[in-house]
Protein backbone atom coordinates (compact mmCIF):
# COMPACT_ATOMS: atom_id res chain seq x y z
CA UNK A 1 0.00 0.00 0.00
CA UNK A 2 2.63 2.25 0.61
CA UNK A 3 4.55 1.09 -2.55
CA UNK A 4 1.02 2.41 -4.11
CA UNK A 5 0.65 5.83 -2.31
CA UNK A 6 3.95 6.53 -3.78
CA UNK A 7 3.45 5.83 -7.06
CA UNK A 8 0.12 7.83 -7.02
CA UNK A 9 1.91 10.37 -5.83
CA UNK A 10 4.99 10.11 -8.61
CA UNK A 11 2.09 9.78 -11.17
CA UNK A 12 0.04 13.41 -10.07
CA UNK A 13 3.20 14.93 -9.87
CA UNK A 14 4.38 14.03 -12.97
CA UNK A 15 1.25 15.28 -14.25
CA UNK A 16 1.84 18.80 -13.22
CA UNK A 17 5.36 18.40 -14.58
CA UNK A 18 3.70 17.46 -18.18
CA UNK A 19 0.34 18.82 -19.02
CA UNK A 20 1.95 22.04 -19.96
CA UNK A 21 4.10 20.54 -22.35
CA UNK A 22 1.04 17.91 -23.29
CA UNK A 23 -1.30 20.82 -24.06
CA UNK A 24 1.14 22.90 -25.82
CA UNK A 25 3.42 20.61 -27.98
CA UNK A 26 4.16 23.84 -29.99
CA UNK A 27 5.74 26.46 -27.73
CA UNK A 28 4.75 29.46 -30.48
CA UNK A 29 1.28 28.38 -30.53
CA UNK A 30 0.71 28.91 -27.13
CA UNK A 31 -1.68 31.35 -26.81
CA UNK A 32 -0.23 35.40 -25.67
CA UNK A 33 -2.58 35.13 -22.28
CA UNK A 34 -0.73 31.53 -21.71
CA UNK A 35 3.19 33.22 -21.95
CA UNK A 36 1.68 35.86 -19.57
CA UNK A 37 1.00 33.26 -16.97
CA UNK A 38 4.09 31.65 -17.31
CA UNK A 39 5.86 35.05 -16.38
CA UNK A 40 3.91 36.18 -13.45
CA UNK A 41 2.67 32.81 -11.70
CA UNK A 42 6.38 31.33 -10.42
CA UNK A 43 6.79 34.56 -7.90
CA UNK A 44 3.11 34.18 -7.20
CA UNK A 45 3.43 30.22 -6.69
CA UNK A 46 6.47 31.02 -4.38
CA UNK A 47 4.43 33.42 -2.18
CA UNK A 48 1.30 30.51 -2.10
CA UNK A 49 4.08 28.14 -0.64
CA UNK A 50 5.09 30.79 2.06
CA UNK A 51 1.54 31.12 2.84
CA UNK A 52 0.62 27.32 2.70
CA UNK A 53 4.07 26.73 5.73
CA UNK A 54 2.07 28.40 8.02
CA UNK A 55 -1.28 27.06 7.41
CA UNK A 56 -1.06 25.33 10.41
CA UNK A 57 -0.15 28.37 13.26
CA UNK A 58 -2.81 28.86 15.68
CA UNK A 59 -2.11 33.04 16.35
CA UNK A 60 -5.59 33.25 18.43
CA UNK A 61 -4.23 30.34 20.91
CA UNK A 62 -0.24 30.27 22.92
CA UNK A 63 2.52 30.73 21.81
CA UNK A 64 0.23 32.94 19.23
CA UNK A 65 2.93 31.79 16.31
CA UNK A 66 5.92 33.40 17.89
CA UNK A 67 8.66 30.93 17.15
CA UNK A 68 7.17 30.75 13.94
CA UNK A 69 7.49 34.30 13.72
CA UNK A 70 11.08 34.60 15.06
CA UNK A 71 12.62 32.18 13.44
CA UNK A 72 10.78 33.87 10.34
CA UNK A 73 12.42 36.63 11.01
CA UNK A 74 15.97 34.91 11.60
CA UNK A 75 15.67 33.24 8.39
CA UNK A 76 14.71 36.67 6.36
CA UNK A 77 17.03 38.94 8.08
CA UNK A 78 20.38 36.22 7.99
CA UNK A 79 19.70 35.96 4.33
CA UNK A 80 19.14 39.46 3.73
CA UNK A 81 21.97 39.78 5.78
CA UNK A 82 24.38 37.39 4.11
CA UNK A 83 22.69 35.62 1.10
CA UNK A 84 23.91 32.27 2.15
CA UNK A 85 21.36 29.94 1.47
CA UNK A 86 22.54 27.24 3.70
CA UNK A 87 23.27 29.25 6.91
CA UNK A 88 19.68 31.09 6.78
CA UNK A 89 17.84 27.89 6.49
CA UNK A 90 20.76 25.88 8.79
CA UNK A 91 20.68 28.71 12.33
CA UNK A 92 16.87 29.69 11.58
CA UNK A 93 15.82 25.77 12.00
CA UNK A 94 18.31 25.28 14.48
CA UNK A 95 16.58 28.66 16.69
CA UNK A 96 12.88 27.37 15.57
CA UNK A 97 14.15 23.80 17.05
CA UNK A 98 15.13 25.23 20.13
CA UNK A 99 12.43 27.73 20.72
CA UNK A 100 9.75 25.27 20.43
CA UNK A 101 11.75 22.46 22.53
CA UNK A 102 13.01 24.74 25.45
CA UNK A 103 11.77 28.57 25.35
CA UNK A 104 7.73 28.08 24.49
CA UNK B 1 31.28 17.63 -24.89
CA UNK B 2 29.62 16.17 -22.24
CA UNK B 3 32.32 16.62 -19.91
CA UNK B 4 32.39 20.55 -20.71
CA UNK B 5 28.24 21.35 -20.29
CA UNK B 6 29.05 19.30 -16.64
CA UNK B 7 31.59 21.37 -15.82
CA UNK B 8 29.83 24.25 -16.85
CA UNK B 9 26.85 23.06 -15.41
CA UNK B 10 27.92 22.38 -11.40
CA UNK B 11 28.82 25.67 -10.60
CA UNK B 12 24.94 26.84 -11.09
CA UNK B 13 23.86 24.14 -8.42
CA UNK B 14 25.89 24.53 -5.85
CA UNK B 15 23.70 26.40 -3.46
CA UNK B 16 21.08 23.84 -4.47
CA UNK B 17 24.20 21.13 -3.14
CA UNK B 18 23.96 22.70 0.48
CA UNK B 19 20.42 23.55 0.71
CA UNK B 20 19.27 19.94 -0.86
CA UNK B 21 21.73 17.83 1.36
CA UNK B 22 20.32 19.36 4.31
CA UNK B 23 17.24 19.82 3.60
CA UNK B 24 17.13 15.86 2.05
CA UNK B 25 19.06 14.96 5.53
CA UNK B 26 15.95 15.81 7.37
CA UNK B 27 13.64 14.47 5.28
CA UNK B 28 15.45 11.56 5.93
CA UNK B 29 15.67 11.99 9.61
CA UNK B 30 11.68 12.01 9.42
CA UNK B 31 10.77 9.04 6.98
CA UNK B 32 13.41 7.00 9.31
CA UNK B 33 11.38 8.41 13.02
CA UNK B 34 8.59 7.03 10.76
CA UNK B 35 9.93 3.64 10.55
CA UNK B 36 10.82 4.02 6.48
CA UNK B 37 14.53 2.65 5.44
CA UNK B 38 16.85 4.17 3.02
CA UNK B 39 15.24 2.04 0.20
CA UNK B 40 11.55 3.96 1.04
CA UNK B 41 13.32 6.73 0.80
CA UNK B 42 15.65 6.29 -2.10
CA UNK B 43 12.53 5.46 -4.29
CA UNK B 44 10.59 8.06 -2.89
CA UNK B 45 12.54 10.57 -3.92
CA UNK B 46 13.82 8.95 -6.96
CA UNK B 47 9.96 8.72 -8.32
CA UNK B 48 8.36 11.47 -7.25
CA UNK B 49 10.81 14.09 -6.29
CA UNK B 50 8.74 17.03 -4.98
CA UNK B 51 9.98 18.35 -1.78
CA UNK B 52 6.98 19.55 -0.85
CA UNK B 53 4.94 16.98 -1.37
CA UNK B 54 6.97 14.55 0.19
CA UNK B 55 7.45 15.97 3.36
CA UNK B 56 3.52 16.12 3.43
CA UNK B 57 3.36 12.87 2.34
CA UNK B 58 4.95 11.35 5.08
CA UNK B 59 1.72 10.95 7.84
CA UNK B 60 0.33 10.16 4.43
CA UNK B 61 2.27 6.90 4.04
CA UNK B 62 1.79 5.95 7.50
CA UNK B 63 -2.48 6.32 7.35
CA UNK B 64 -4.47 4.45 5.99
CA UNK B 65 -4.54 3.75 1.99
CA UNK B 66 -6.65 6.34 0.11
CA UNK B 67 -5.62 7.16 -3.47
CA UNK B 68 -7.81 9.73 -4.37
CA UNK B 69 -6.66 11.76 -1.49
CA UNK B 70 -2.74 11.35 -2.27
CA UNK B 71 -3.85 12.20 -5.66
CA UNK B 72 -5.54 15.29 -4.75
CA UNK B 73 -2.86 16.22 -2.88
CA UNK B 74 -0.07 15.58 -5.24
CA UNK B 75 -2.00 17.75 -7.43
CA UNK B 76 -2.90 20.43 -5.36
CA UNK B 77 0.83 20.90 -3.64
CA UNK B 78 2.52 20.29 -7.35
CA UNK B 79 -0.04 22.89 -8.97
CA UNK B 80 2.87 25.31 -9.30
CA UNK B 81 4.70 23.10 -11.48
CA UNK B 82 1.91 23.90 -13.90
CA UNK B 83 3.27 27.37 -14.59
CA UNK B 84 6.67 26.17 -14.38
CA UNK B 85 6.13 24.15 -17.20
CA UNK B 86 4.59 27.20 -19.19
CA UNK B 87 7.10 29.30 -18.51
CA UNK B 88 9.61 26.64 -19.90
CA UNK B 89 7.62 25.94 -22.86
CA UNK B 90 9.87 27.31 -25.20
CA UNK B 91 13.29 27.50 -23.68
CA UNK B 92 12.80 23.38 -23.66
CA UNK B 93 11.28 23.53 -26.67
CA UNK B 94 14.18 21.84 -28.66
CA UNK B 95 15.73 19.74 -25.86
CA UNK B 96 15.07 16.22 -27.62
CA UNK B 97 15.89 13.72 -26.17
CA UNK B 98 16.44 14.71 -22.93
CA UNK B 99 13.64 16.63 -22.57
CA UNK B 100 10.50 14.61 -21.10
CA UNK B 101 13.48 13.87 -18.12
CA UNK B 102 13.94 17.68 -17.53
CA UNK B 103 10.21 18.30 -17.57
CA UNK B 104 10.25 15.03 -14.96
CA UNK B 105 12.94 16.68 -12.84
CA UNK B 106 11.59 20.50 -12.80
CA UNK B 107 11.76 21.25 -9.63
CA UNK B 108 11.68 24.72 -7.76
CA UNK B 109 15.27 25.25 -7.80
CA UNK B 110 16.12 23.51 -11.19
CA UNK B 111 13.16 25.96 -12.98
CA UNK B 112 14.96 29.19 -11.01
CA UNK B 113 18.38 28.41 -12.32
CA UNK B 114 17.48 27.16 -16.20
CA UNK B 115 15.33 30.72 -15.87
CA UNK B 116 18.43 32.64 -15.42
CA UNK B 117 21.18 31.12 -16.21
CA UNK B 118 22.81 30.33 -19.75
CA UNK B 119 25.93 27.80 -20.99
CA UNK B 120 28.42 29.08 -22.59
CA UNK B 121 28.09 29.07 -26.49
CA UNK B 122 30.56 26.75 -26.74
CA UNK B 123 28.50 23.91 -24.67
CA UNK B 124 25.78 22.05 -26.11
CA UNK B 125 22.60 23.50 -24.61
CA UNK B 126 20.54 20.17 -23.83
CA UNK B 127 23.35 19.05 -21.93
CA UNK B 128 23.63 21.50 -19.80
CA UNK B 129 19.87 21.86 -18.32
CA UNK B 130 20.27 18.26 -18.51
CA UNK B 131 23.03 17.96 -15.72
CA UNK B 132 21.52 21.10 -14.15
CA UNK B 133 18.58 18.71 -13.21
CA UNK B 134 20.26 15.57 -12.31
CA UNK B 135 22.44 17.34 -10.16
CA UNK B 136 19.90 19.25 -8.62
CA UNK B 137 18.25 15.74 -8.39
CA UNK B 138 21.31 13.62 -7.07
CA UNK B 139 21.68 15.91 -4.70
CA UNK B 140 18.27 15.22 -3.31
CA UNK B 141 18.09 11.56 -3.15
CA UNK B 142 21.53 11.41 -1.59
CA UNK B 143 20.70 13.88 1.32
CA UNK B 144 17.29 11.57 2.07
CA UNK B 145 20.02 9.00 1.58
CA UNK B 146 22.24 9.86 4.42
CA UNK B 147 19.29 10.79 6.25
CA UNK B 148 17.71 7.73 6.34
CA UNK B 149 21.36 6.70 7.65
CA UNK B 150 21.88 8.53 10.57
CA UNK B 151 18.78 9.17 11.45
CA UNK B 152 18.02 5.86 13.81
CA UNK B 153 21.64 7.48 15.52
CA UNK B 154 20.46 10.25 16.42
CA UNK B 155 20.24 11.15 19.97
CA UNK B 156 18.86 14.74 20.22
CA UNK B 157 15.59 15.46 20.07
CA UNK B 158 14.28 16.39 16.50
CA UNK B 159 11.18 17.99 16.67
CA UNK B 160 10.57 21.36 14.93
CA UNK B 161 13.48 19.84 12.72
CA UNK B 162 10.25 19.89 9.48
CA UNK B 163 10.55 24.20 9.72
CA UNK B 164 13.44 23.23 7.35
CA UNK B 165 10.76 23.33 4.21
CA UNK B 166 9.39 26.85 5.68
CA UNK B 167 12.79 28.26 5.98
CA UNK B 168 13.76 27.44 2.03
CA UNK B 169 10.00 28.64 0.71
CA UNK B 170 11.19 31.82 2.68
CA UNK B 171 14.85 31.75 1.08
CA UNK B 172 13.43 31.02 -2.25
CA UNK B 173 10.76 34.07 -2.07
CA UNK B 174 13.94 36.51 -0.72
CA UNK B 175 16.06 35.24 -3.86
CA UNK B 176 12.93 35.51 -6.62
CA UNK B 177 11.92 38.80 -4.86
CA UNK B 178 15.49 40.47 -5.42
CA UNK B 179 15.36 38.74 -9.24
CA UNK B 180 12.08 40.42 -9.49
CA UNK B 181 13.89 43.52 -8.78
CA UNK B 182 16.89 43.56 -11.00
CA UNK B 183 15.10 41.88 -13.99
CA UNK B 184 13.28 45.01 -15.88
CA UNK B 185 12.67 48.23 -13.97
CA UNK B 186 12.43 50.30 -16.79
CA UNK B 187 10.49 48.40 -18.53
CA UNK B 188 8.09 48.65 -16.00
CA UNK B 189 9.05 52.12 -15.14
CA UNK B 190 8.21 52.69 -18.70
CA UNK B 191 4.91 50.96 -18.89
CA UNK B 192 3.91 53.10 -15.70
CA UNK B 193 5.02 56.74 -17.22
CA UNK B 194 2.85 55.79 -20.24
CA UNK B 195 0.22 55.78 -18.32
CA UNK B 196 0.84 59.13 -16.20
CA UNK B 197 1.62 60.51 -19.52
CA UNK B 198 -1.36 59.70 -20.62
CA UNK B 199 -2.86 60.87 -17.16
CA UNK B 200 -1.34 63.99 -17.64
CA UNK B 201 -3.02 65.09 -21.07
CA UNK B 202 -6.41 65.10 -19.51
CA UNK B 203 -4.65 68.05 -17.58
CA UNK B 204 -4.71 66.76 -14.26
CA UNK B 205 -1.62 66.13 -12.25
CA UNK B 206 -0.77 62.45 -11.93
CA UNK B 207 -1.13 61.51 -8.19
CA UNK B 208 2.15 61.26 -6.25
CA UNK B 209 1.49 57.59 -5.48
CA UNK B 210 1.92 56.92 -8.78
CA UNK B 211 5.59 58.49 -9.42
CA UNK B 212 6.50 57.15 -6.09
CA UNK B 213 5.58 53.88 -7.22
CA UNK B 214 7.74 53.84 -10.17
CA UNK B 215 10.54 55.23 -8.29
CA UNK B 216 10.28 51.72 -6.02
CA UNK B 217 9.47 49.56 -9.43
CA UNK B 218 7.12 47.70 -7.26
CA UNK B 219 5.53 46.15 -10.34
CA UNK B 220 8.12 43.66 -10.48
CA UNK B 221 6.59 42.64 -7.53
CA UNK B 222 3.00 42.57 -8.26
CA UNK B 223 2.64 39.19 -8.84
CA UNK B 224 4.46 38.11 -5.93
CA UNK B 225 2.34 40.53 -4.01
CA UNK B 226 -1.00 39.07 -5.22
CA UNK B 227 0.40 35.89 -4.68
CA UNK B 228 1.00 36.83 -0.65
CA UNK B 229 -2.56 38.59 -0.55
CA UNK B 230 -4.60 36.19 -1.95
CA UNK B 231 -3.01 33.21 -0.66
CA UNK B 232 -3.92 34.43 3.04
CA UNK B 233 -7.69 35.60 2.03
CA UNK B 234 -8.26 31.83 0.76
CA UNK B 235 -6.61 30.30 4.05
CA UNK B 236 -8.57 32.54 6.16
CA UNK B 237 -11.79 31.76 4.29
CA UNK B 238 -11.05 28.10 3.62
CA UNK B 239 -8.89 26.60 6.41
CA UNK B 240 -5.90 25.34 6.15
CA UNK B 241 -7.11 21.88 4.95
CA UNK B 242 -8.74 23.17 1.56
CA UNK B 243 -7.59 26.36 0.77
CA UNK B 244 -4.42 25.94 -2.01
CA UNK B 245 -7.03 25.17 -5.15
CA UNK B 246 -9.11 28.16 -4.31
CA UNK B 247 -5.85 30.06 -3.68
CA UNK B 248 -5.03 28.85 -6.72
CA UNK B 249 -7.95 30.10 -8.62
CA UNK B 250 -7.77 33.43 -6.83
CA UNK B 251 -4.28 34.24 -8.02
CA UNK B 252 -5.23 33.27 -11.62
CA UNK B 253 -8.36 35.81 -11.62
CA UNK B 254 -5.74 38.70 -9.69
CA UNK B 255 -3.01 38.19 -12.37
CA UNK B 256 -5.55 38.42 -15.23
CA UNK B 257 -7.36 41.37 -13.76
CA UNK B 258 -3.81 42.65 -13.47
CA UNK B 259 -2.80 42.54 -16.87
CA UNK B 260 -5.98 44.42 -18.28
CA UNK B 261 -5.14 47.19 -15.96
CA UNK B 262 -1.49 47.40 -16.68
Amino acid sequence: MVLATILILAIGTALTRFLPFILFPNAESAPKYVHYLGNVLPPAAISLLVVYSFRDISFASAPHGLPEILAVAAVAGLHIWRNNTLLSIGAGTALYMILVQFVF
Amino acid sequence: MKTLAFKSAFPHTVPVLTGFLFLGIAYGILMSERGFGVGWIFLTSSVVFAGALQFVAISLLTSAFDPLYAFIIAISINARHLFYGISMLKKLGDAGKVKPYIIFAMCDETFSILCSAEPPPNVNKQAFMFFVAALNQSYWVIGGVIGGLIGPLLTFNTYGIDFVMTAFFVVVFINRWRADGNHSPAESAEKLSVRIRSFSKTGLKPPVFCERIAAHGIFQHSPALIGLGAATVALLIFGADNFVIPAMILIIVCLTLFRRRV
